[in-house]
């Protein structure tokens, strides 16, 4: 709640290492490398919203995350929106899907798990919506026509992508980091720590918790948003397939839930595993992802605070 | 201050309360005593806000208050310290405290600091302390002083001396009487009948949902039908 010394110092060394690092990195494969792990610290930054600062965890993340992909997408495709217009509808469209869950699930009281279920059954729902749905392309996904130029949010030179997806994230955490020191972070986290306490000092959890679910839901599609712009494809397994939603709580949980640098310090942690164990044991597909999960087991086991619990006494 | 007539209230077909009246005055400490599930929390959480009463009236400052938010009502001043210390352990004593100034009397919230610290000492020892790694004593201490961060004028202190060792207790009730004796009004719901009637100027005996007994705190210490009431002999 009151500045934290450590943040300013972190934030410049971390600025400064992004902002320059295209000038180290010329090769196309790790500029993509480093575009992807910032592109995770968005996507783990919007569930750390909700589920770090508001201990609302979400299984579903990618109910979120698809619904800014599919909307650009449908939207450019079938209804010749520009790609900024599109993206902005879609952002809009993941507020409000995230303002509908929420409204639904919390009205009834649902936590924990419980809460976590309805997430995932809501992606589950959408992902076989889209795959049976003629607008949304149905099994065969959605395909974007090349148009280079910024004008329609697509670009030649790679290096654009990563300053898009930097400026993103960076905006992204400046979101956060405000809302860590306003009086709506304060309730937030009240609201995760013993709601009933929180009710006794007159907090509308209900409204606490919508609004979160609203903003991360909103964050997590402009994740989609950009996904679509840089692949140009999506389709139902990558939009809301259970792949997204965990790809969304693994970098906050690893990096440190409820923490601003938390989900970017886990996104590069789980990149670095990824292509250390493609060295070590080739591509085998999975193999990355059984390497996630011990390192989760470790973290969970040795440092509930993930990474960021290194640096400080508490989350 | 408040005024509570006819109150009836229950949670879905379950009745609970059935029939109160009760006045608090400016300045008073009133004990609501009884047993285990006569319904003293169901009144305290009515008062509140957390549950809709089914019947009756609650006059709080001049305005029927029941059934408004218990965002509006914290925010007028009525302000309660919910069982059984619910602290948010994770955060600090300071941020616990501060959390308490957010909805009431956020300007002030240095002097209430200060104000807080000095009925409480021990927790201006811990305040970069994790609150979860208080003792039950010092948990209560912080609830308590939660409360009063948001200058109420009139506090329902919740069943604090609940887990609590003898000499805890001894010490809370001395900090409940300090606290009323600079101004603020206290409504104790208690079990601890004695203890609470030492203190009280007026009490209140709750059993099966409607009050058995009432009147100065005195008088009852030595009324037989105390016994009856509170024991179901």
């Amino acid at each position: 709640m009151r500045l934290r010394s450590g943040q300013a110092g972190a934030l410049f060394v971390l600025a400064a290492f992004f902002l320059l690092l295209p000038q180290f990195v010329t090769s196309s494969y790790w500029l993509g490398l480093w575009t992807l792990t910032l592109f995770y610290a968005l996507l783990g930054q919007s569930w750390n919203l909700l589920g770090g600062y508001g201990g609302q965890v979400s299984f579903g993340h990618a109910v979120f995350f698809g619904t800014g992909a599919y909307v650009s997408a449908v939207l450019q495709v079938k209804f010749g929106f520009n790609a900024w217009a599109g993206a902005a509808v879609a952002v809009a469209a993941g507020g409000l899907v995230g303002a509908f869950l929420g409204a639904v699930s919390f009205r009834y009281g649902l936590r924990g798990s419980y809460f976590a279920l309805v997430t995932l059954a809501f992606a589950e729902v959408f992902r076989v919506l889209v795959n049976s749905w003629e607008l949304t392309g149905s099994g065969f996904g959605m395909l974007i026509p090349l148009r280079p130029g910024a004008a329609h949010l697509q670009f030649t030179d790679r290096t654009w992508f990563y300053y898009l997806i930097l400026a993103l994230l960076a905006a992204a955490c400046a979101l956060v980091w405000w809302i860590e020191r306003s009086r709506f972070g304060a309730y937030l986290v009240a609201v995760r720590e013993n709601e009933d306490a929180a009710q006794a000092l007159g907090i509308d959890c209900f409204r606490v918790k919508v609004v979160a679910i609203t903003l991360s839901g909103a964050l997590a599609s402009v994740a989609g948003v950009f996904y679509v712009q840089y692949f140009l494809f999506v389709d139902s397994h990558i939009g809301y397939g259970p792949a997204m939603s965990v790809n969304a709580l693994l970098a906050p949980l690893i990096g440190g839930a409820g923490t601003l640098f938390g989900p970017l310090i886990g996104a590069v942690a789980l990149g670095a595993l990824s292509e250390l164990t493609t060295l070590a044991l080739g591509k085998t597909p999975g193999v990355n992802l059984l390497a996630f999960g011990v390192l989760l087991l470790v973290i969970l086991r040795f440092l509930p605070n993930g990474l960021m619990g290194l640096f400080r006494g508490r989350a | 201050m408040l005024a509570v007539d006819g109150l009836h209230a229950g949670y879905g077909a379950l009745r609970i309360l059935r029939g109160l009246d009760m006045r608090i005055e400016r300045g008073e400490i009133v004990a609501v005593l009884g047993a285990n599930g006569v319904g003293k929390t169901t009144l305290n959480n009515t008062l509140c806000g957390l549950i809709r009463p089914t019947g009756g009236a609650i006059t709080w400052l001049g305005e029927p208050i029941a059934g408004a938010r218990p965002e509006r009502i914290v925010a007028s001043g009525l302000i309660q310290v919910p069982e059984g210390r619910r602290i948010f352990p994770n955060l600090t004593v300071r941020e616990n405290l501060e959390l308490g100034s957010y909805r009431r009397a956020r300007r002030n919230r240095d002097r209430n600091l200060e104000r807080v610290l000095i009925w409480f000492p021990r927790l201006g020892e811990r305040l970069r302390q994790q609150a979860g790694t208080l003792s039950g004593g010092e948990q209560q201490m912080l609830a308590t002083g939660r409360g009063l961060m948001g200058e109420p004028q009139l506090l329902i202190l919740d069943e604090p001396s609940l887990g609590l060792s003898p000499r805890m207790v001894d010490e809370m009730f001395g900090l409940i009487r300090r606290i009323n004796a600079e101004g603020v009004t206290i409504v104790l719901v208690e079990q601890n009948v004695v203890q609470s009637l030492g203190i009280a100027h007026r009490a209140y005996v709750l059993e099966n949902g409607v009050f058995a007994l009432s009147g100065p705190a005195a008088q009852l210490v030595a009324d037989p039908r105390l016994k009856q009431a509170y024991l179901g002999l």
